[in-house]
């Protein structure tokens, strides 16, 4: 067994940190996810999810959650009460059937987090029906799990393997601008929906991201930071 | 009032005969759902229960996952009910409620076009047709021609 070179805590604490700073991103973003769904959708993906997660912080607020899956189940629970729009059922039972596969821990490891992405992920396509290439949520988070999983299964360090996972997202959201839809509303446009980028994919980067750079923030505050390697990493 | 017919509900009969099978109309608009019923039980007659479940509970377009088990668990009376929904998040609402259907009465949700596919199943219904038939008696519609 390699001992993780992380010294963040993947526990209750920073499961609920990460939804807040996922929640705060989405609402920072709201008027940016709700135009690109004007583009190609019904222009209120923004509004939906924003609502969604506002509800997600009260209840988490409210609640005395005591383990990662409780925050996860938490928040796939409300999101699927409040969002009304598709990403509710999406995201919801992405996160949680992640909470499922939490089960009882109190603290998750890399690997543990990188299954529990790859089960959300496992949710979307069956609830969606998408495929890849189909210009959806899916797009960009098949290929982040994925890197996630193979940094995971590298042994890498947390941080790193987030980047990673940060990276592909964008990377897969990015390519679903030249893409045709063949799901949701979008899919009503045919080729006229090519050239815009799916905002399902925008929001789910927006996530990942939360996900980042909430382990960077614990990194960085975190109480063991003992050897800080400054100014190694000159590409 | 004194009773000289069977009562529906004496104590000593085991369970209450099923009515018939119930539906359930889920749009993103409450407008469509229940105008959709209200033409559906107008064209079946009053012994289909027939539940919209359109918008948001808090008022605005959009489908609620709670809505929608509320009216099924209204809409049952012992032989199950269909599901119609109209558009994508209103399918996925239902497929997500059928996935964790623990606790609920036994529910089909039917690939069918809202309106003709509710007229269809709720003719069926009221025919006394069971739950698989009443959904394919919805999917039937599909192939309704107009002209």
């Amino acid at each position: 067994m390699t001992t993780p070179r992380h010294s963040t805590i993947l526990d209750t604490a920073f499961f609920t940190a990460w939804i807040t700073r996922a929640a705060e991103a989405v609402e920072a973003d709201r008027a940016r996810l709700s135009d690109l769904d004007a583009a190609i959708g019904d222009g209120d993906h923004g509004t939906n999810l924003d609502r969604g997660f506002a509800g997600v912080l009260r209840v988490l607020d409210s609640t005395d959650a005591r383990t990662p899956a409780n925050v996860l189940a938490l928040t796939g629970t409300t999101l699927i009460s409040k969002v009304g729009g598709a990403s509710g059922p999406l995201y919801g039972s992405a996160f949680r059937r992640a909470a499922n596969i939490l089960g009882e821990a109190e603290q998750v490891d890399l690997p543990g987090l990188a299954a529990a992405l790859e089960a959300a992920l496992a949710a979307v396509r069956k609830l969606g029906a998408a495929r890849d290439g189909d210009k959806t949520m899916v797009d960009a988070l098949a290929p982040a799990v994925a890197a996630l999983g193979a940094a995971a299964a590298d042994g890498a360090a947390l941080l790193d393997a987030l980047d990673a996972m940060v990276d592909a997202a964008n990377a897969g959201a990015e390519a679903t601008i030249p893409m045709q839809a063949s799901k949701g509303r979008a899919s009503y446009l045919g080729p006229r929906s090519i050239g815009h980028l799916d905002p399902g994919a925008a929001s789910t980067v927006l996530i990942l991201t939360a996900l980042r750079d909430t382990a960077a923030a614990a990194a960085r505050s975190g109480p063991d930071v003992e050897k800080e390697p400054d100014g190694d990493d000159g590409d | 009032m004194t009773v000289t017919e069977q009562p529906r509900h004496l104590e000593s009969r085991p369970a209450p005969a099923p009515g018939p099978v119930g539906m359930v109309l889920v749009s993103h608009s409450a407008l469509i759902a229940e105008g959709t019923a209200e033409l559906v039980r107008q064209l079946a007659g009053g012994e289909v229960a027939v539940q919209p479940a359109g918008g948001l509970p808090e008022g605005g377009l959009g489908t609620s996952i709670e809505l929608v088990e509320q009216a099924v668990r209204t809409a049952d009376r012992g032989a199950g009910v269909v599901i119609l929904a109209d558009l994508g998040s209103a399918v996925l609402t239902v497929k997500l409620l059928l996935d964790d259907a623990a606790g609920l009465p036994a529910v089909l949700i039917a690939d069918a076009p809202l309106v003709e596919g509710a007229v269809s199943a709720a003719v069926a219904a009221s025919s006394g047709a069971d739950l698989e038939a009443v959904r394919a008696a919805a999917e039937e519609a599909r192939a309704f021609r107009k002209l």
